[in-house]
């Protein structure tokens, strides 16, 4: 059991304000753990201190038995740590295609090789040709990634992570604004992705039928805090998730 | 095509150019042997590779840095002050690049991870800072560097002009020990800017330009981004002081004026802006447009305002005046800023892509 993901006591205060409050959770291979909560609630916040774009005020985060909570986030995705983005945050005048390579290049390790040109590398270029093909990207492959769609560029956010080979997967509301069409690619990627008992996934998401068709368990985030954890009958009946989570966004498909 | 690390230029008149400018250079000595002529084609050749490696900070990590001059100083002053101390010798040359190279490498390697962590505005801010510290300490320190006078000195009896090879028979031209400098300049010059475009062409440079566009994102990939920037920084630096070591075996002389003047680091930044930044190509096109036009655009104000005058027109021959020359070259700046804001170079290219993203 090393291979777990821990967050204990994980705090941030901007100012007064404490955006996330002493959370404390497992997240174990296998098990995909939906994150829940209202707006503001925090979740990309927590996210951001999990992989390293914020520091915490206080509390730790471990990976795989190692203490990353000192780590730089180059150093936290390195470590296995994946993270597709809630605003979309790409390399906006590379094409598609380079945005891809350039995480492949990231993850096999390809980082200061100056003395031979980049296409010298086919391996990397096939390697992100597939993966663009997995995300059905590949007939906008040669546009630039702001030329792309909002969907599309959705769509490159996650294929950026899948580069990374990461061990776990951070999913922060990857079908926002996406339209009906576009949504089970995604969908299906994370299904697919869930078939590896090794990979960790955690997924931030609004759509309460994507959380009730994919999730192992919904942890519940309000006002920063951990509220509710468990399987996702479980806290969906609950009554703090009807008040706090379901009341503003009412799940069309409860039955 | 592994000779431009398979970087086309990319526009069929961008190729003429590069082309026409780059035969030019090569038989400058023959076809254009005067002492004017080889200065300005020397010019270009050193500039080009100068522009070239500031291209690779601002062009292609999109960071500005003030401290060009600087590195381009301690190459040409390392082999002056060798040369000077030492004697006419060819160790003295390498031992002042065997000094100045390294330096320049360390004091990059010091200011980028000092200050590449953080914001670029802060990066701009040191390397300004650190250039008018070491230009203030070269012309203080005259027991070294000969203070505001600068330092002469003599080279090794290869590169003398006094050296004849061939007397006076070639196409009417002698091959001396200067035409020799002229050459050793031009190679050297071309394999510093095709080696830049090796880099920016590498797995190495595809990072950099991630880091332009999207730093965040580079880190959450996973590439330490402060040492990507710091490497740049030095090899722009060894690329600049060895640009700045040829500059001091050409003129024989190393000076604040020739070497550390902000007007220089201005020059550098027009040259990389009207050439086109972020292609280095634009450098070798940039330098040549604008040193042709420093040095030509003054005799050729003065015979159009000559034949106004004869003619007869008002004003234009007052407004044609040499000595207004500044004013049509800042003209000429602002015009192709203004129509290329892409750079010569971005231009063309944009004319030879067949149609835009639809
Ligand atoms: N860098 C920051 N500085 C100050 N406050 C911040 C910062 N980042 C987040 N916050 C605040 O922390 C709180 C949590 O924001 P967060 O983005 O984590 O919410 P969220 O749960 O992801 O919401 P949403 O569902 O809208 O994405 C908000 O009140 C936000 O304003
Ligand atoms: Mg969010």
């Amino acid at each position: 059991m090393t291979s777990t993901l821990e967050t204990s006591n994980l705090t941030i205060r901007f100012g007064g304000h404490v955006a996330v409050n002493k959370v404390s959770c497992t997240f174990r291979p296998g098990e995909l753990t939906a994150i829940v909560g209202p707006n503001g609630a925090g979740k990309t916040t927590y996210f951001n201190l999990i992989s390293g774009q914020l520091r915490a005020s206080e509390g730790r985060v471990l990976f795989d038995g190692t203490d990353l909570t000192k780590q730089s986030a180059p150093q936290r995705t390195r470590a296995g740590l994946g993270r597709a983005f809630q605003l979309t945050n790409l390399f906006p005048n590379l094409s598609v295609a380079e945005n891809v390579r350039l995480a492949v290049q990231a993850h096999r390790g390809v980082h200061y090789d100056m003395l031979r040109p980049w296409m010298v590398r086919r391996d990397l270029i096939e390697r992100a040709d597939a993966i663009l093909d997995s995300v059905a990207l590949s007939s906008r492959r040669d546009v630039a990634a702001t030329a792309l769609s909002h969907g599309d560029q959705r769509k490159l956010e996650v294929a950026l992570m899948m580069a990374l080979e990461p061990k776990v997967f951070m999913f922060d509301e990857p079908t926002a604004g996406m339209s009906v069409d576009e949504v089970p690619v995604v969908l299906d990627l994370i299904s697919k992705l869930k078939q590896d008992s090794s990979k960790i996934i955690l997924l931030v998401e609004h759509k309460m039928d994507v959380v009730r068709s994919l999730a192992d368990r919904i942890i519940v985030l309000h006002n920063g805090q951990l509220v509710a954890d468990g399987k996702p009958e479980e806290v969906i009946a609950s009554p703090i998730v009807q008040e706090a989570y379901l009341g503003i966004a009412p799940g069309r498909s409860a039955a | 095509m592994m000779i431009l690390s398979g970087d086309r230029p990319r526009s069929r008149i961008l190729s003429v150019l590069l082309l026409v400018i780059v035969v030019a250079l090569a038989v400058t000595p023959f076809v254009f042997p005067g002492a004017k002529a080889m200065n300005v084609a020397t010019k270009i050749c050193i500039f080009a590779a100068l522009v070239a490696s500031y291209d690779l900070l601002l062009g292609y990590t999109g960071t500005v840095s003030f401290a060009h001059t600087m590195f381009f100083g301690i190459g040409s002053y390392a082999v002056a002050i060798a040369l000077y101390a030492i004697g006419p010798s060819w160790g003295a040359v390498a031992a002042g690049l065997a000094i100045g190279l390294p330096l320049a490498a360390l004091l990059a390697l010091g200011i980028g991870l000092f200050s590449l962590r953080v914001e670029a505005i802060f990066f701009a801010m040191i390397t300004l800072a650190v250039a008018s510290a070491f230009l203030v300490l070269a012309s203080q320190l005259s027991w070294l560097t000969g203070g505001e006078d600068g330092r002469s000195f003599t080279l090794p009896e290869l590169l003398r002009p006094g050296t004849v090879f061939i007397p006076k028979n070639v196409l009417g031209t002698a091959i001396t020990g200067r035409t020799l400098t002229y050459y050793i300049v031009l190679v050297g010059s071309a394999a510093m800017i095709l080696g830049l475009l090796r880099v920016v062409n590498s797995p190495f440079g595809r990072v950099l330009q991630a880091i332009r566009e999207n730093r965040f994102r580079a880190e959450a990939l996973g590439f330490r981004t402060v040492f990507h920037l710091t490497y740049a920084n030095c090899l722009a630096a060894v690329v600049a002081a060895s640009a700045g070591a040829l500059n001091a075996l050409w003129l024989r002389y190393t000076g604040p004026d020739t070497t550390l003047s902000f007007a220089i680091m201005l020059d550098i930044l027009l040259m990389v802006v009207i050439g086109g930044m972020g292609t280095i190509y634009g450098a070798v096109v940039g330098a040549a447009v604008f040193i042709l036009a420093e040095n030509y655009l003054q005799s050729l104000m003065g015979a159009a305002s000559t034949a106004a005058a004869d003619a007869g027109l008002p004003l234009l021959p007052g407004l044609l005046h040499p000595d207004r020359w500044l004013l049509w070259l800042g003209l000429l700046f602002i015009a192709s800023v203004y129509f290329f804001p892409t750079g010569i170079v971005g231009r063309l290219r944009e004319m030879a892509r067949p149609q835009a993203e639809g």
